[in-house]
């Protein structure tokens, strides 16, 4: 009974130093930033490795998930008469929600673990470390630019990831089951309001681009530097980054949309 | 401390009353070394006594429980952030493995400090790195990526890359490990060239007892926190210390046990109970 | 990858990211049709404005002329006042136009449907009339001529009706069928 309380005590303990780890290394990745400004080429590298990379698996999804609301949307919508609504429901399902959530998941799997990865095998080769002693500092140089350039991606991943949906949703709806042309558009124009639809998705992404990197970038810097604890970190990362997109996406939508 | 050459110089590292522990482990319990300048000074010892750990506090990357380490007059673990990576400027270190940057090449890779911390023009940095790469013989290999690179071969380039911002002191954790007969013959030769030609200090810590003999000033032993003994090569080969011989001949047995300790063989064997209980 | 080819993929990433911004902007929402600052606003007093927000359409025959700027309670009639904000171009409704509260299918959004009342097609008569004579019919004659009753801004539609309310209708539903079995068995 109480080896069960100690261990529970120390897990505790152990997860508040985690936790106060991870934004000490946040406050420095921010502190450091500065020093990326005279030396963009470094954010606009890893804007390819995080973003560009990402690209092919967030258009295909989109258009997957586009393409499937726009069926089962028809399916629904077409019991009520009320199939020409059917881009209002793609539109608002993907801008406010799957968007953001689907394409933050999926860069949490793509990049997240990448980027752990990296960082976890240069940690565990001594490459900080001798960073370190060529008297670089490895936060400013390799944390803060990953860091930026998953913070930009994520909100174009997600502004794309939408777009290409609706035009799935267009091709199944328009294309495949003859909802009206016109309709489809105008109906989406006349029911998704800039701001508090797309601009909130937007402000959504960025936030969930902001922890998912992060995440990522902790775990990669936190890794025990052997392969089994690289391994074990990048799993920790597309685990703890998915759990903290979907459980923010509620927080983030209860502001957002609840009043 | 053996003053046998009383200097007149102060020394570049001065470390007194070292104390450092990992978790419960102790690993140094006040320990007094001094690096003299413009020699190479070697860290010996058996696995595991913290020499890499005594590197990374000369380096200022950990810091003692308790005493002074002074790189150059300046009490490493006191200075704040700037000032620190200012003084590795001037530190040059070569890793076990090399630790070159794998996603660029070898010219990059040397490359990287000059980059990093300089305004030289592109055309410039080409002359230093070609000059570096030629002192370690891999000229040639400038455009493969280090994992094209055998062993010794990514130590060599590592070294070029530890030098070419011309430091005033390098550190070589365990150069010899893992080496074949040439490229440790190799490596013994550059470390002792460049720290001539160059005027560097060197740390070299290693439990290579030949390649490392054939090149240090001065020697220090460690052993269970504490330096057991210092000297020169031929001041250790002549000493009493029963620890220094049993290292020095790679005896398997002596004052550093061959056993780990465990209870008395015959009883384990036999499994009795140890302490009376079950 | 030379830095020049990663830097030309970054660039094509972020247009993209950006095209996809913009094309969610103007082609999903409603931005485009934010701009109501072109056009005049006419008032209409509803009983019952339930349902209607502000930013519902305006249409007539179909076809959308405007949009709702502002709903407000009128305290002494107890009325809805409703101020349509009608784009420029529709300058020749006429004064006894009637606006109604329709509902764009069984559970769609609210509109105000107008609808020009019934002596005053004058348009459509000269052109009618035109076509009888074998005249040619000059549209700016009908403008003139009509010009003295056209809705401007700030008038009045005086002919509404509001909109439905499903509760309503069924209660009045219910009632009517209430009272015709109450007759029924009263024979």
């Amino acid at each position: 009974m109480l080896t069960m309380l100690q261990g529970l005590g120390r897990t505790a303990l152990d997860f508040f130093q985690r936790l106060g780890r991870g934004h000490l290394l946040l406050l420095q990745i921010l502190s450091g930033s500065h020093t990326l400004l005279p030396r963009f080429g470094l954010v606009i590298k890893q804007v390819f490795s995080v973003g560009v990379l990402s690209l092919l698996i967030i258009l295909v999804s989109g258009l997957f998930v586009g393409m499937v609301l726009g069926l089962q949307g028809y399916n629904t919508l077409v019991d009520f008469g009320a199939e020409e609504s059917l881009g209002v429901v793609v539109s608002l399902s993907l801008v406010r929600e799957l968007g953001p959530v689907v394409s933050a998941l999926l860069f949490a799997g793509r990049a997240g673990s990448a980027l752990t990865a990296e960082i976890g095998l240069m940690k565990a080769t001594e490459q900080l470390s001798a960073m370190e002693m060529m008297a670089v500092d490895p936060v400013r140089r390799v944390l803060a630019p990953r860091f930026w350039a998953g913070v930009i991606s994520m909100p174009l991943l997600a502004a794309i990831f939408s777009a290409v949906g609706v035009i799935g949703g267009y091709f199944v709806g328009v294309g495949l089951l003859g909802v009206d042309d016109g309709a489809y558009w105008s109906q989406m124009q006349a029911n998704v309001d800039l701001y508090k639809d797309i601009l909130n998705g937007v402000i959504k992404s960025f936030v969930f681009g902001i922890v998912v990197t992060w995440i990522a970038i902790f775990e990669g810097n936190d890794a025990v530097p052997t392969s089994e604890g690289v391994s074990r970190a990048t799993t920790r990362t597309v685990v703890h980054s998915s759990l903290a997109v979907l459980g923010l996406d509620f927080i983030l939508t209860a502001l957002m949309f609840g009043s | 401390m053996t003053d046998n050459n009383s200097l007149l110089e102060p020394p570049l590292v001065k470390i007194r009353n070292l104390s450092f522990s990992r978790g419960a482990h102790k690993i140094f319990d006040g320990i007094n070394l001094d690096i003299q300048r413009g020699k190479v000074t070697a860290i010996m010892g058996p696995s595991g006594t913290g020499k890499t750990t005594l590197l990374r506090l000369i380096g200022g990357q950990l810091h003692p429980d308790a005493g002074t380490v002074e790189v150059d007059g300046q009490s490493v673990p006191k200075l704040g952030h700037s000032k620190l990576y200012q003084l590795r400027k001037r530190m040059g270190m070569l890793f076990q493995n090399g630790a070159l940057l794998t996603d660029i090449n070898v010219f990059d890779n040397v490359a990287f400090p000059l980059r990093e911390h300089t305004r030289l023009s592109p055309r410039l940095i080409r002359t230093l790195v070609l000059m570096k790469l030629e002192a370690v013989g891999l000229r040639g290999a400038r455009d493969l990526m280090p994992s094209e690179l055998s062993g010794g071969m990514s130590r060599r380039v590592a070294l070029a890359r530890a030098v070419v911002m011309d430091p005033m002191i390098m550190m070589y954790d365990e150069p010899f490990t893992g080496q074949d007969p040439i490229s440790m013959g190799v490596l013994v030769r550059l470390i002792r060239s460049l720290n001539d030609a160059l005027g560097l200090s060197s740390i070299i810590v290693s439990h290579d007892i030949q390649e490392t003999a054939a090149i240090a000033d001065y020697i220090y032993l460690l052993s269970g926190g504490k330096v057991v003994a210092e000297g020169t090569t031929e001041d250790l080969y002549a000493s009493e210390s029963e620890w220094a011989q049993q290292f020095l001949q790679g005896e398997p047995d002596g004052p550093v046990p061959f056993h780990y300790p465990a209870r008395d063989f015959t009883e384990d064997m036999l499994d009795l109970p140890a302490g009376g209980a079950n | 990858m030379t830095s020049r080819m990663t830097e030309i993929w970054v660039g094509i990433f972020v247009a993209a990211g950006m095209a996809a911004l913009f094309m969610l902007a103007m082609q999903v929402s409603n931005l485009n049709t934010y701009s109501n600052a072109d056009g005049f606003d006419v008032i209409a007093r509803f009983e019952d404005a339930s349902g209607l927000k502000v930013r519902s359409p305006v249409t007539m025959a179909g076809v959308r002329i405007g949009r709702v700027k502002d709903i407000r309670f009128d305290d002494k009639t107890f009325e809805a006042i409703v101020t349509l904000r009608l784009g420029k171009g529709h300058t020749s409704l006429p004064e006894d136009t009637s606006a109604s509260i329709y509902t764009a299918g069984l559970l769609g959004e609210k509109y105000v449907g107008l609808e020009a009342g019934a002596g005053s097609n004058h348009c459509e008569d000269l052109a009618l009339e035109a076509e009888l004579d074998g005249s040619t019919f000059n549209p700016a004659d009908c403008k003139s001529n009509g010009a003295s009753n056209v809705l401007h801004n700030g008038s009045v539609i005086t002919l509404t009706q509001s909109s439905m309310v499903l509760e309503k209708l069924i209660g009045q539903f219910v009632s009517k069928f209430l009272s015709e079995s109450n007759v029924e068995k009263k024979k």
